[in-house]
């Protein structure tokens, strides 16, 4: 049924399409929303057998959402930002233990200082915690994902990440197509648990384990991942044939085919890095777009024979791995060990900076004359930071970073320090 | 320091209710001494010697299974019950068992109680299992909301006052002056300080809980039916179990029952059941002994009995346990310290685990009076 809704909601109403047994979840913005809708949906008993726990931390609902799934139920949670970096100890706990845990990450930046709008700085931070990890382009894409999340996390037995931009999609209203129950269950056959806590089979779950297997047992995670990286085109196709929309898959292709100039990016900013691309297109430059669909796994060969033909690569992310630059970069980089091209890092939208197509369009033109350097910053106001560098550099006590820039920039609420 | 005194063994007959005894009629023997006991936590696990935790673990598993006629499931946190039960590729686990994190079993007991209930599976019970640092410290934010919640989850803190897992660090269940690896008695202080630590029984009180208990490793026959009791209530429920730990006190092996029993009977660990927020029983002292008693098995108060003995802080000790005294009322109608028969045996009482009724405080709550009162400290 197609209609009019917001992100948030339209994700809350696939995951409720896919029968969750135990919700677990602790608000934090931008996630709120999804989490308050499948309340209702459990109160009302539009989502039924279905427990509803409202823990008191997001390592709680990590925590939760794990015994549940021990147990053998579907779980799910959603979080975002502070929320993600909080339930860390137990995301490596459920990827290591195998728990095929469903969870939404609602994309936030991480403080400090504290900012409740959206990059990628929160769930890039868990790039190696074990959990497959999926990025949405659209509404419509995220609502998808979801169910083949399910899917891909309980065939393989991983939990897997669904990550959408905070605001940007969860909060935004979009025209998107609900799939009906019967469609999503002929796709999603009900949850059968790989491992079970059952009296009539006692077993003994997370054991400690010493050098004599520890190795092998992280090793079935990594090759578990490798499986994943053939399980998840399929799943999408699957999902196009039942639902007849493509949507998820490794990655996306866009005007690359005779592209001299590719940019890769993830998530929903490859909407206006498209309408860019459009617009130079028709200027006669040959560039296009990969939209990377799964970080993890990472689609080493298909990104390397999405870009192995192009002059130049720029990977534009919303991530600062500081002291180094580029998170996706350096991945997109393996995938094209020993080709020779010219590639670019740029950081963009860091705590919700907007990346206009102006920005995008002075970007990609400066990128076709080998202007930029190997590292970038977006639309950085360089003169601000170039202040408050000179202070810390000058001896004595210098203040916080926040209040001097603040004050720099003009705002009244910093005059009074 | 000089060998401790023998014990005297003495050997039990029918007609007593020792927790081993296996000739009492069937119906009358601890669950323990029933042939039909589940081992829930079996042979062969590589607890230390006198494990006060491997002893409490088994008492309550087992008493727990034999409630749930073996529909159990246990979560258990990050310590030396997780690790002494589960070197891979061995387990002691007869249960369906699972280990997550240091600071999460109360939550993943959570999960799993909500996964039965949505299955309709509500006849398997769940039980999470830590020590005093997986429960009192890292733990607690997941145990609190376990409480607030009122998930059907018994969880149970085996106390042995410490971080023995990590080599004896001090825990927020630490005592005072006492000696871990982090709180020695150098540099003028006595130890772990005073005045610092929390009352977990009475925190889990202060939720209005169905049910919450402690017991020790002494009385094991009290400690199965307060597990008995715990299982025939929904909801959230606390046990909190005194293990001694020879290793990290520094107490003989063949001491730890003594050890357990004699902190009772100092009053420095009160024995009491409370339901919904109100203490409805205590386990009277049968004999009372001062704390030296106590203290002088154990290394970790060795620098209080030098020459010349540190009788102020011995003092200070005393008085934590008379407060106890008078708080819970833990001595007999009279007063005195009764003597009962078969006294020096691991004997709850001539009724096998029922504590007395407590006396009621007039114009107050049990609890009100106990949180006015007591000092902060798990003793």
């Amino acid at each position: 049924m197609r209609k009019q809704e917001e992100g948030s909601r339209a994700v809350a109403e696939a995951v409720a399409l896919c029968r969750p047994q135990v919700i677990s979840a602790y608000p934090i913005s931008p996630q709120t929303h999804i989490v308050e809708h499948l309340s209702d949906m459990v109160r009302t008993g539009e989502i039924d057998p279905c427990e509803y726990l409202m823990v008191e931390s997001e390592f709680a609902a990590m925590s939760a959402a794990i015994g549940a799934s021990a147990a053998g139920s579907r779980a799910y949670t959603a979080t975002a930002s502070q929320g993600l970096l909080y339930m860390v100890e137990a995301l490596y706990n459920a990827s290591g233990l195998g728990l095929p845990i469903v969870m939404t990450v609602a994309n936030r930046a991480i403080g400090a200082p504290i900012n409740i709008w959206n990059d990628h700085s929160d769930s890039m931070s868990q790039r190696d915690s074990g959990w497959i990890q999926l990025y949405a382009e659209t509404n419509q894409e995220a609502l998808d994902m979801h169910i083949q999340a399910f899917r891909i996390a309980e065939q393989v037995s991983l939990p897997v990440m669904v990550c959408m931009d905070g605001f940007i999609l969860t909060h935004a209203y979009e025209e998107v197509d609900i799939p009906d129950q019967a469609q999503v269950d002929s796709f999603l056959p009900p949850f059968e648990a790989r491992q079970l806590l059952d009296p009539a089979d006692p077993v003994t779950i997370g054991a400690m384990v010493g050098p004599e297997a520890f190795f092998e047992v992280k090793y079935l995670a990594h090759a578990k991942q490798m499986q994943a990286m053939d399980l998840i085109p399929e799943v999408a196709g699957g999902f196009a044939s039942v639902f007849g929309r493509e949507s998820g898959g490794l990655l996306r292709c866009y005007r690359t085919d005779d592209a001299e100039t590719i940019v890769v990016a993830l998530g929903s900013v490859l909407g206006t890095i498209e309408e860019a691309i459009d617009e130079l297109r028709e200027q006669g430059v040959r560039i296009g777009a990969v939209s990377l669909k799964s970080f993890r796994p990472f689609p080493l060969a298909e990104v390397r024979e999405a870009l192995g033909h192009a002059k130049r690569v720029v990977v534009l992310e919303k991530t600062l791995a500081v002291g180094i630059g580029g998170v996706a970069s350096a991945n997109v980089r393996t995938a094209l060990s020993g080709i020779q091209l010219n590639g670019y890092t740029v950081i963009a939208g860091l705590g919700g900076r907007s990346i206009t197509k102006e920005s995008l369009l002075r970007l990609f033109e400066a990128a076709g004359r080998d202007e930029l350097k190997p590292l970038n910053f977006l639309d950085l106001k360089t003169d601000i930071v170039d202040r408050e560098l000179a202070r810390v550099h000058a001896s004595g006590p210098s203040g916080p970073h926040e209040e001097n820039i603040l004050r720099d920039i003009g705002v009244v609420a910093a005059e009074a320090h | 320091m000089p060998d401790p005194p023998e014990q005297e063994v003495k050997l039990y007959q029918a007609g007593t209710f020792v927790v081993g005894n296996r000739l009492l009629d069937p119906d009358e023997r601890s669950v323990q001494a029933r042939t039909e006991r589940s081992n829930t936590l079996t042979s062969g696990h590589r607890a230390c010697q006198g494990c006060g935790e491997a002893l409490g673990a088994r008492y309550t598993l087992d008493a727990a299974m034999r409630a749930t006629d073996g529909q159990l499931v246990a979560t258990n946190a990050t310590g030396c019950l997780e690790v002494f039960s589960t070197p891979y590729p061995e387990s002691s686990w007869q249960l369906p068992w699972i280990h997550s994190l240091f600071g999460n079993a109360p939550a993943v007991a959570s999960g799993v109680a909500a996964a039965l209930r949505a299955q309709g599976r509500e006849e398997v019970r769940v039980i999470g299992q830590g020590g005093d640092g997986g429960t009192l410290d890292i733990g607690f934010a997941c145990l609190s909301g376990m409480f607030e919640r009122n998930d059907d989850v018994l969880f149970v803190c085996y106390d042995n006052e410490a971080y023995m897992n990590t080599g004896v660090q001090r825990s927020s269940a630490t005592p005072p002056a006492a000696r871990t690896s982090n709180t020695k008695p150098l540099g003028g202080q006595p130890g772990n300080v005073f005045g610092k630590g929390k009352n977990a029984p009475l925190i889990a009180m202060a939720h209005e809980i169905p049910y919450v208990a402690t017991a020790t490793v002494a009385e094991l026959r009290d400690l199965e039916a307060k597990v008995e009791r715990a299982m025939q209530i929904r909801g959230a429920r606390y046990l909190h179990v005194f293990v001694p730990c020879p290793l990290g006190w520094g107490s003989a092996s063949h001491d730890t029952i003594r050890l357990a029993r004699l902190v009772k009977e100092t009053g420095l660990f009160p024995v009491f059941e409370a339901e919904d927020g109100e203490v409805t029983g205590v386990s009277k002292i049968r004999r009372r002994v001062p704390v030296e008693e106590y203290l002088k098995l154990q290394k970790r108060y060795a620098h209080l009995f030098g020459d010349p003995p540190n009788t102020k802080v011995i003092a200070q000790i005393q008085a934590r346990a008379d407060r106890n005294i008078r708080n819970f009322g833990l001595l007999p109608e009279d007063g005195e310290g009764a003597d009962l028969p078969g006294e020096a045996g691991d004997i709850a009482g001539a009724s096998p685990g029922a504590p007395d009724p407590v006396e009621e405080a007039e114009g107050e709550t049990n609890l009100m009076r106990l949180l006015a009162s007591t000092p902060p400290g798990p003793q």
